[in-house]
This record gives C-alpha cells, structure tokens and sequence, in this order.
C-alpha cells in the first residue's frame, strides 16, 4: 500500500503538480479508483439483469458512506484494537505486549485520577444541565410576551464556544479581580481560588458548563410546544395545580425528549477535553479529564500503545453507562402510541 | 365566576414571577458576555480596579489592533475559513446524497445499513483518534488542512441522519413524473431533492460551521507549523504566552466569537431547526 502511494505521488511530483497538493492527489486517485470500480460492477449488474437500477444507484449513493466508514472508521478500529496490545512510539515498530497495556493501566494512579475527574464532572454537569434547562424551558413554554427576546438572551451564550469560552472563564474566575469573586466580595465572602485551587477548579468547570444551558433550553422548548393543549385542558378540568400538571402531564410527555438529551450529554461529558487542556490538567491534576490524559499518552508522549488502550478503555465505560440509561428508561420515559405521529408534523409544520 | 377569577389572578401572579426569574436569568446569563466585551475595550490598570462594572472609562478600541498582530491574524483566518467553508459544502452534498438514498430507496440492506449508521453515533471519537492520525501520517497529510477537511467528504451520522428525515417527509410522487421522462436517480436527486432540501441544509450547514470554526482538538492533533494554524490553535497559544494580558486576550476571544454570533443573527432559523430536530420525538 506505501509503495502504490509513493509511485503515485512521485508521478504527480515528475508532471510537474503543485506542491500543495501533492499529499491529497494520491489519495484521490484511489478513491476514485474505488468508485469507478463499484460504478463498473454494479453497472455490469444492472446490464445482466441481476441487480434493479433502483438498488444499484442505492448503493452507488451509499458507498460515499461506506467508504468513510470503512477508511476513518472500521479500518481505524481494527487498527487501534490491534495497537493496544503493543507497545508503540511511533519511530519503532510496534512491538507485541500482549495485555501488558491494560495491565499497566490497572496500576497507573493517572489512570484513575482521570477517571474519577471525568465520573465527577459527568455525574454533577450532565444533571445539573438537565435540570436548569428544562426549568427555564418550562418558564419560557408560559407564553408570555416578548418571549423571544429572552429565548435569544438564554441562547447567546452557546455561541462562545472551546478555547474562547474557556479563556473568558479563566478570567471570571481570577481570583483576585475576577467577576465570580468581585460579586462574592460585594456580599462580604471572599471568593475560592478556583482554578487555582484544586477543590475549586472542577466547581469552576461545572459553573461553566451551566451557563451554555440555552441550546438544551431550546430543543426542550420545541418539545413542550408539541405537547396538546388538551391534555393540560383535561387537567385543568380536574383540578390540577400547576405543579401536577408539570408532574403528570409535561414530565411524561417530554421524558423521551429528556432521555435522548440526557444521553447524548453524557457521551459529549465524557469526551470534556478543552477544559483540560486550556489548564494543563489543573492544580493537582484536579482537571486531568479522561480526554486529555488520553492525548496527552498519545501525542505529547507518543505512546500510541497505552493511547489505544486508553480510548477502547473509555468506549467500553461509555458504552456500559448508555446501556444502564437505556435499561432505565422502561421506568421512567413515556412513549406514545405511533398513531399519534401525525398530529406532530402537523404541528411542527405550522410551527415553521 | 369567581373561581374564574380567582384562577386569573394566580396566572397572572405566576407570569409575574416567571417574568422576574427570567429577567434575573437573561442578567445571569449576558453579564460574562458584557463582561469580556468590556474587558476587551479596558487598559490593564482599569481592569484591575474596574471589579464588576461593565461601562470602560476610556474605550480602548486600540486593544483589537494589539492583539490582533500578536499572532499572524491574517494567516490563521484564513486557515480557520478554508477548514470551515470546505468541511460546509463537503458535509452538506455527501449526507444530502446518502440521506437521500436511504430515505427514497426502500432496497435489501438499506435498513441494515442505516443500523450502521446511527451505531456509529455511539462512537467516542477517541477510539479512532490515534489511527487516524496514523493514516494521515501514511498519506503525508501531517501538518497540512487536508485532515481537517477530507473526512467530511465522506458523510457523518448525525447529519445523514437529520438528511433522511427531512426527505422522507416530502410526498411519494415527488420523483415519479422524473423517473417516467427517463431521469436517471443522480439527476433527480441533483434537480429536485437537492433543492428542496435548502432549509435541512441550511441547518446542517449551521452546525457544521459551529463544529469546524471552533474544532481546537483536530488542528492541535495535526498541525504544527505556523502557516497552516487555525484562529482556535492562536487564541489558545495567546493564553499561554500573553496570560497576563487580559484586555488583548479578550480582545481575540471576542474576535474568534464574533462570526458565530453574525452567522447566528442572519440565520437564526436554521440555528432553531437544527436543534429543535434534536429535539423531536420522531427522531
């Protein structure tokens, strides 16, 4: 395979390419290779009457896909499960080590600092989002007016986003001149150090995460907005309070909504890299999220073995905590009967 | 009567308070964002004695020129608009073509494809970090935008997703009279579904602006000489070397946020429609 891309790029190098794009010419050349050859096949499947012009167009579409998924995706995989069983530093050949990297991984004190970093952040972020954002939906979901203007207030904030976002909290958070402790001053508490402090950092990060509630805010307000009014009507008619209707009518209407939110929100948590890196793991490693160690392994020691192992290490966690929120759904989501699909496009339709 | 009255009064009791919470949220929530545009506009001596006001003393619009020539401005931005704008139209005609497959041809294996396709969601993109990188090594695209950008080419989940949907909304008859004038399936997708789709890509295109401009993991990974570095690489390069600086360094966040909060005015209803399709049951 090296020496197929090197015979290409030295044939696009001798006519005379730029040298700009000389790394991305050899790989277009295969892969449109690849699509002229399953244009061929399936066109010659088509002219035998083997195959529909319908399924083989399909797949002519879908191969645009397959071929991602199996060059960036699959191939990776296979790759990177492979490399975990080695060790690797890049300039040498990865060397077999059989379980040695997990193995190592059990005792590495790092290992588990990042872990209980990430668990922490996720277990207290990824709720305390949830809630905030359905409260402020609910608020908003009153139909008052000039709702608009806070719906975009609410949102502003997401649009800082990363390095920026952590660069401005950096700053909220000095501890001598920062915002947080200048208000903290003003009501006669002196403020914690934050991200000077190792029990404040991780607070810090949290406090953080909470002021970017608006995009869960809206997609929690676009699901309240589908609810039927005649379900709240029926509640009204028996006497239900406010808080009973949210209880009994908006929670399990929204609960499928919540749970997809809920779900994604604790992948995207469990990936938290920027926080740790822009701080360089905290005061005592107090921000050392999984992430960041993990690239950290990879690319500022180069030790792609324990990389590897690492990441496969965090797809299993992941893996193990949606299943448990998937088994836990039964009790808590409420889904409703397909017959019902129809009035929500509707809406959704005249919501447009 | 007068329990309806009654009722009136405590709803216009509640609104009341839902007003008053809402306002002391929106200061909550818009006070760091003054807060770092103010800063932005402050000499360092103001800065250290300013505590929580927000109104600068001397509007220091100077600060922007400062920190905008402590790194190679002009370079980086054009970097960060070629990795956005290329990803946008990569992303926006790969998933609309693969959305359109798999919400148009009801074929054997379709539905076990699109399986594959939502699992994929499920990956931590931490999995393949390392042998990507690996791959780009083998390719010699390190330090250069092309990892950046080529994947994209190549569809992703999410937005294949919200794709197919979107199509599979449009009524059955839609390609019929096409097909019997002997259009071939591209051409349909090219002269018909394409343009329908304007508001689903326009969504699409919205998100992945807002993932590419601010993607800091993907150019840390791969680019390490100057002239290929991206807005986010400079801004966290700022941090490290200018810390003290506040003004100037929020001067730059300031900048590197601005085209977002542009993007967000001009197409708000894209921004809602990508996220309210996050939201919907049926998805």
């Amino acid at each position: 395979m090296n020496g197929i891309i090197e015979g290409i790029y030295n044939f696009y190098e001798g006519i005379g390419m730029p040298a700009a794009l000389l790394p991305l010419l050899p790989f277009l050349t295969v892969i449109a290779l690849v699509f002229a050859i399953i244009f061929a096949i399936t066109r010659l499947l088509v002219k035998k009457r083997i195959m529909h012009t319908k399924t083989a167009s399909f797949y002519m579409f879908v191969s645009v896909w397959v071929i991602g998924f199996l060059l960036f995706t699959v191939g990776p995989m296979i790759f990177s499960f492979y490399i975990s069983f080695t060790k690797w530093e890049v300039v040498s050949d990865p060397q077999w080590i059989g379980l040695g990297n997990y193995k190592m991984l059990f005792k590495d004190t790092l290992f588990y600092k990042s872990l209980s970093v990430t668990f922490y952040y996720t277990l207290v972020s990824v709720p305390l989002q949830v809630i905030l954002s359905f409260a402020i939906a609910i608020l908003m979901n009153l139909k008052l007016r000039g709702i608009y203007i806070f719906r975009t207030i609410y949102y502003l904030p997401t649009l800082v986003q990363g390095v920026a976002q952590m660069v401005l909290f950096i700053w909220i958070f000095n501890p001598n001149v920062g915002l947080v402790n200048s208000l903290l001053r003003l009501v006669g508490i002196e403020g914690p150090g934050w991200f000077s402090s190792p029990d404040w950092s991780m607070p810090a990060v949290i406090i953080m995460s909470l002021w970017t509630v608006g995009g869960n805010m809206i997609i929690y307000l676009a699901g309240l907005s589908d609810i039927p009014q005649s379900l709240y009507e029926a509640a009204e008619i028996d006497g239900a309070t406010a808080a009973r209707k949210v209880w009994h009518v908006t929670l399990p209407q929204i609960s499928p909504i919540l749970f997809f939110n809920a779900v994604t929100s604790m992948i995207g948590a469990f990936q938290t890299f920027t926080q740790g890196f822009m701080i360089n793991g905290g005061p005592d490693n107090s921000l050392l999220f999984y992430a960041y160690y993990l690239y950290q392994n990879a690319f500022m020691w180069f030790k792609m073995g324990y990389g590897s192992a690492l990441a496969w290490v965090l797809f299993v966690i992941i893996l193990i905590f949606t299943a448990i929120v998937f088994r836990s759904s039964a009790l808590w989501v409420y889904y409703e009967t397909e017959q019902n699909g129809g009035r929500k496009r509707r809406v959704r339709q005249k919501r447009a | 009567m007068s329990v309806k009255k009654e009722r009136n009064s405590t709803k216009k009791k509640v609104h009341w308070l839902a007003y008053l919470l809402l306002l002391i949220g929106s200061v909550v929530f818009l006070y760091p964002f003054i807060w770092m545009v103010s800063a932005s506009l402050r000499s360092l001596e103001e800065l250290a004695a300013s505590g929580m006001s927000i109104w600068p003393e001397h509007w220091r619009w100077g600060n922007y020129a400062k920190a905008l020539t402590a790194f190679p401005f002009p370079q980086y931005l054009l970097n960060t608009v070629i990795t956005t704008i290329l990803p946008i139209i990569g992303t926006v005609l790969s998933c609309s073509l693969v959305g359109y497959a798999f919400a148009r041809f009801k074929v054997k294996g379709s539905g076990f494809l699109f399986v594959l396709v939502l699992s994929t969601m499920l990956l931590p993109g931490e999995v393949t970090m390392i042998p990507q990188f690996i791959l780009f090594k083998k390719l010699g695209m390190l330090d250069t935008l092309y990892p950046l950008i080529v994947p994209a080419f190549f569809g992703s989940a999410f937005y294949i997703f919200l794709m197919r949907q979107f199509y599979s909304r449009l009524p059955v008859g839609l390609e019929e009279a096409a097909i019997i004038d002997g259009c071939g399936y591209f051409k349909i997708w090219r002269t018909i579904f394409l343009p329908l789709s304007k508001p689903a890509l326009m969504a699409v295109g919205v998100m992945v602006f807002m993932g590419s401009w601010n993607n800091f993991m993907g150019p840390l990974i791969y680019i390490n000489s100057d002239k290929w570095k991206t807005l986010t690489l400079g801004l966290a390069g700022f941090q490290g070397t200018y810390a003290t600086d506040t003004n100037l360094l929020m001067a730059a966040a300031v900048v590197i946020t601005l085209p977002c909060i542009l993007l967000f005015f001009s197409a708000q209803k894209a921004f809602m429609e990508g996220l309210t399709f996050s939201g919907s049951k049926e998805s």
